[in-house]
């Protein structure tokens, strides 16, 4: 079973954007389990609930496309292709993960798989998906760039400032917003004013609301905002509807937020995108699939527990790519 | 090779590593027009695809190179007004400046920031007179500040070339001063200091435009018998603390004159390193902006800023019994 479970390029197959989704369920239950018992440092914020969008826009990437990401990274990283020991080996600070332990959950990237990054900092990651398709260009390449960001980046001045730049110029940008319905404990009513595609729009930007628990659609939307990108026409911008079930962050269990009901998570778990596409596939094949993926997870926790924890002679390592070491604390 | 100003040597450097490099790109406001000369002609020269005007969009014309860098070119961003880094902050000490270590070696980011015309130029009161090199340096950002023509023209072709982020402050107070590059400038490596000139009784370390008031203050002081050494780091972050150490054994004494804040400013750097690890004869002293915003009237403006006569002040205070022979 190879490890790449990212659907970059795989296209429309349902059995492939269900191989995704599960992938990512199974990673992110996983990583809950391995936090909750201390085995990964810091907290995460897990994707489980908003698997389809990370899986359909990245059906809708080849392979030498771009991705920036947020804290809620992990689904765009596995989507694009990641390899899940070493993406997990991450999680763990190891020095056999994806960035030899330096990173994290909230930076983890994969920049030969056009990965720039998870980011800390709600919309920091975008200017770089404009960045790099314009460098792109200029080599005479046409890499289309999905840079991800929530329903909290709405209100950033930064994401306003990228749209705006993405359409005078033109570029392949394809903006994805992914509506869960809070920034953190913020509902999206009071993040953003108006109507987030009619601003999009206000731009000269190709711009819809897509449902974002169903792969397939968000495949669809996905496919042809990076056929229109391709083409030269320009950045679109994607309202994917989607929710989190679980917490902002696996600390909100410890804090009993209050800022939404049980029962609104049931009614969306009733749309679970897992469940979704699982519908639509021959339940043999299914059985087939998930077989797959609890062995890759297993592959991956076994991996990533194998792995070294760094030096900390080495804790100043890679602070300067031209090797320059820093000064000490002490 | 004539006598340049101080702007055209940086001019000149982007040029060349535009010859030199077709990846080099430069991005700015108003930068084809060259409001502020660095990029005079280049566009003309270059074409449009490689002197880009940006919005007014600060942090994502940052994020932006940052984005282009990772894709492999070298793109040089000039910031029309020093202080517009506080608008562009996070994209600079937050995500450039970290992506190498947060990714664990995968990213390289070489990207050159250009701060022409930094500090305070008489009148542009509180938003653009800041001189803020020192709290890049606090983040660990590779910065230099030139302080004659041909170390601006060596350090910009070093910070192109530099595989980091590297912030290049160009004071405005040196912008028009004249120097004859000669056929051949020679490198200046980052981390580099350099002694402009020798003395025997105290150290004045001096930043930038503060380079000329210290030899000008070494030149009175020579002649009231006290011999004053003049340190210019060129870099403030790698910096050459060896040099500093080799002229500190001689003098046993120092002055730091550095127009940043004096609260964490790089003044309070130099001597706490020193405080630490080098032996001196008498306490040392500082000579700082204000801990202050720079009000508008001239007048004021001059009160909050270091110059000749409180680096003498300050000199006298420090060589005491020396000063007075």
């Amino acid at each position: 079973m190879n490890a790449q479970q990212g659907t970059a390029g795989t296209g429309a197959d349902p059995s492939a954007l269900y191989r995704t989704v599960r992938t990512i369920r199974r990673f992110e239950e996983t990583v809950e389990e391995l936090t909750a018992a201390n085995e990964i440092p810091g907290t995460v914020h897990l994707y489980i609930g908003e698997e389809a969008v990370a899986a359909g826009v990245c059906a809708a990437l080849e392979r030498d496309d771009l991705v920036t990401s947020t804290h809620r990274g992990h689904g765009h990283v596995i989507a694009k292709g990641a390899a899940l020991g070493p993406m997990l080996a991450e999680l763990m600070g190891r020095t056999n993960g994806l960035n030899r332990g330096r990173g994290g959950s909230m930076h983890v990237a994969d920049l030969s798989l056009g990965v720039l990054g998870a980011n800390g900092i709600v919309a920091g990651g975008i200017p770089f998906a404009l960045g790099a398709t314009w460098a792109a260009a200029q080599d005479g390449q046409t890499r289309v760039a999905a840079t991800f960001f929530g329903d909290g980046g709405l209100a950033q001045g930064l994401l306003h400032e990228c749209m705006n730049w993405a359409a005078l110029w033109r570029l392949p940008v394809i903006f994805v917003c992914e509506d869960n319905g809070y920034a953190v404990s913020l509902p999206a009513s009071a993040s953003a004013a108006g109507s987030p595609v009619e601003r999009a729009r206000s731009y000269g930007i190709a711009a819809q609301e897509v449902d974002g628990m169903d792969a397939e659609q968000v495949y669809a939307a996905a496919r042809s905002a990076a056929d229109r990108a391709r083409a030269g026409g320009g950045p679109s911008y994607l309202h994917m509807k989607t929710y989190r079930f679980r917490g902002h962050h696996l600390g909100e269990a410890v804090l009993k937020l209050a800022y939404r009901t049980s029962d609104e998570i049931s009614r969306w778990q009733q749309r679970d995108p897992v469940a979704i596409l699982a519908e639509r596939i021959e339940p043999g094949q299914r059985a087939g699939i998930d077989a797959d993926v609890e062995a890759a997870v297993k592959a991956a926790i076994e991996h990533a527990r194998g792995g070294p924890l760094p030096d900390p002679l080495t804790a100043t390592d890679y602070a300067y790519a031209s090797g320059l070491r820093p000064r000490k604390g002490t | 090779m004539a006598r340049v100003r101080y702007i055209e040597a940086l001019s000149r450097a982007l040029r060349d590593e535009m010859t030199a490099d077709p990846k080099v790109v430069v991005f700015g406001e108003d930068v084809r027009q060259s409001l502020r000369r660095v990029t005079f002609n280049l566009a003309t020269e270059f074409g449009e695809h490689r002197v880009i005007d940006t919005p007014l969009a600060e942090q994502a014309a940052t994020g932006f190179v940052t984005g282009a860098a990772l894709m492999g070119w070298r793109p040089v961003l000039e910031f029309q007004v020093p202080s517009l880094l506080y608008v562009a902050f996070d994209q600079v000490v937050n995500q450039a400046q970290k992506l190498s270590i947060m990714t664990g070696g995968q990213a390289r980011v070489p990207v050159t920031y250009v701060f022409p015309g930094s500090g305070a130029r008489l009148g542009l009161a509180g938003q653009h007179s800041d001189h803020p090199y020192a709290m890049l340096a606090q983040a660990g950002l590779k910065t230099v500040v030139p302080a004659t023509p041909a170390d601006a023209y060596a350090l910009l072709r070093t910070a192109i070339r530099d595989d980091d982020p590297v912030a290049v402050f160009a004071p405005a107070a040196l912008l028009g001063n004249r120097e004859d590059l000669g056929d051949e400038v020679t490198p200046v490596p980052l981390g580099s200091g350099r002694i402009h000139r020798p003395g025997a009784d105290v150290t004045l370390v001096a930043i930038g435009h503060l380079v000329p008031v210290a030899l000008a203050v070494a030149d009175d002081l020579a002649m009231a018998g006290v011999s004053v050494e003049v340190f210019d780091p060129r870099s403030i972050y790698p910096f050459d603390w060896d040099l500093l150490r080799a002229s500190l054994a001689k003098t046993g004494r120092l002055v730091v004159a550095d127009d940043t804040n004096k609260t964490c400013g790089m003044a309070a750097e130099i001597i706490a390193t020193v405080a630490e690890g080098m032996r001196l004869r008498s306490a040392p002293r500082r000579v700082t902006r204000a801990d202050v915003a720079v009000p508008f009237a001239p007048v004021l403006e001059r009160a909050v800023l270091p110059d000749k006569e409180a680096i003498i002040s300050a000199i006298r205070d420090v060589v005491g019994e020396a000063a007075a022979a």
